[in-house]
């Protein structure tokens, strides 16, 4: 199925973007939802509009496809701007995946940029960070189980397994109430407005304005042990260039509903 | 025999496309121009952002309605600007993007650069598309977020670019007082760029 998925992808892009998409998209309703993140400027809820997820992370089979129709995102071509020397530097060869990469993992080693084209390419986009958060807050039956002890449980445990062994395949893990599967414990995943995060790591050790990275007042603080698991995807985020791809991180794509 | 006109025809052809696109070469890999955005500056004039290669920049993101940072960003480019000489004030251009495109059309850029006195023949005030800001920022390594108010919170960056489009410096310290280091990356290339082809610092 994912092969075929891959050929038609290969074969008749418009339609297999249009296919891919209502096949490998859940639909999520909107709601109001409060976010793990402590702003300084916004306090109480967002209200996040109906948006269509990727069920799975975006897997190197999709990206292998992806590459072969746009040869620029290839990493013997890619331009250095938008990607550093390590993107897609598990692959065997710039066409070929095995035997470091299989096709059913999801791809890792993707730059901000490379993440943005493929989705873009699909007539998609990256989620927000709110959208991903607003997903990821649900588990199997409830849609914000944050306050569930057995739920964080769950998560933290996966932060504490070592990030050297082999990633699994996506799509193996229960998918949540939205039918949204891997959002915790396989990759932590691109948004678009990653840079959106503004986490100053001197705004604890001094209040003098002048030596603050950021203008204005909107630093987040990251005080809430509750929400430890999305804090460290939030503080990871907030670390990175565009252009930087690692190992465990990868992505999925999402799309505005009518 | 009968090849010699049409060879010939190649040849002045090619050679006057040369005079005319004198740096037609392929952008370089890390060149920040390889980005293929559109952008409208302070006359209503749109340009694409790789139509800013072939001279040496000073680059920043703002937002007009910027009460704190902003006037800052443009005093630091003015501070640059007091220590060139006319010969290396003749080589840059300084070029402020707006984070807030919505809000700040040409005309707003305009009433700015007036405002500020800015010389026309160095600055660009322009903005992106809407939705091209967060991908221009990233290759300039700039981060914001939009607050609940309509102003931004955003990091404060002065980077020097090459002709083609690398960045050779950048500096977070802001203000009337031009960031020694970073002046000195800018002497460096107006002065170098004069005699030989530019290049990168390190």
């Amino acid at each position: 199925m994912r092969c075929f998925a891959a050929l038609m992808l290969v074969l008749v892009p418009p339609l297999a973007a249009l296919g891919a998409g209502n096949a490998d998209y859940a639909e999520l309703p909107g709601g109001n939802f409060r976010t793990a993140l402590k702003y300084e400027d916004s306090k109480g809820d967002t209200a996040v509009a109906p948006f269509a997820l990727m069920r799975k992370p975006v897997t190197n089979a999709d990206f292998l496809a992806f590459v072969g129709i746009h040869p620029d995102w290839r990493r013997d071509r890619v331009a250095r701007v938008f990607a550093e020397p390590r993107y897609l530097s598990h692959w065997a060869g710039r066409t070929t995946l095995e035997p470091q990469a299989l096709a059913a993992q999801p791809v890792v080693q993707v730059s901000w940029f490379a993440a943005q084209a493929y989705c873009q390419a699909q007539g998609a986009r990256l989620p927000t960070w709110i959208e991903w958060e607003y997903a990821a807050a649900a588990d199997e039956t409830q849609r914000d189980a944050r306050g569930d002890p057995a739920w964080r449980e769950r998560i933290l445990s996966w932060y504490s397994r070592p990030s050297n062994q082999a990633l699994q395949r996506a799509g193996l893990q229960a998918p949540n109430v939205y039918g949204v599967q891997d959002l915790h414990g396989l990759v932590w995943e691109w948004v678009d407005d990653f840079s959106a995060l503004l986490v100053d790591a001197d705004n604890r050790s001094e209040a003098d304005g002048t030596t603050s990275k950021f203008c204005g007042a909107g630093a987040l603080s990251m005080d809430d042990r509750e929400h430890y698991a999305v804090l460290m995807r939030v503080a990871m985020l907030s670390a990175l260039n565009a252009e930087d791809t690692t190992g465990n991180l990868g992505f999925r794509c999402a799309k505005d509903i009518e | 025999m009968k090849a010699w006109p049409c060879l010939f025809a190649a040849l002045v052809l090619m050679a006057t496309s040369a005079i005319a696109q004198p740096t037609r070469a392929p952008l370089p890999g890390e060149s920040v121009y390889r980005l293929p955005i559109q952008l409208i500056d302070q006359n209503g004039k749109e340009f694409a952002w790789a139509d800013h290669r072939g001279k040496v920049r000073i680059v920043s993101m703002f937002y007009m309605s910027c009460p704190y940072i902003c006037p800052l960003i443009i005093d630091s480019g003015k501070a640059v600007e007091r220590q060139l000489t006319p010969a290396q004030l003749q080589q840059v251009g300084i070029v402020l993007i707006s984070m807030d495109p919505k809000r700040d059309t040409p005309i707003a850029l305009k009433s700015v650069a007036t405002k500020r006195k800015l010389d026309p023949a160095r600055w660009t005030l322009a903005s992106p598309a809407p939705g091209a800001v967060r991908s221009i920022a990233a290759v300039l390594g700039i981060r914001y977020r939009a607050l609940a108010d309509g102003e931004f919170n955003h990091s404060s960056a002065l980077i020097l670019l090459d002709a083609d489009g690398r960045i050779l410096a950048r500096t977070e310290k802001v203000g009337s007082q031009p960031d020694p280091e970073f002046l000195a990356a800018v002497k460096r290339v107006t002065s170098a760029s004069a005699i030989a082809p530019t290049r990168p610092s390190q």
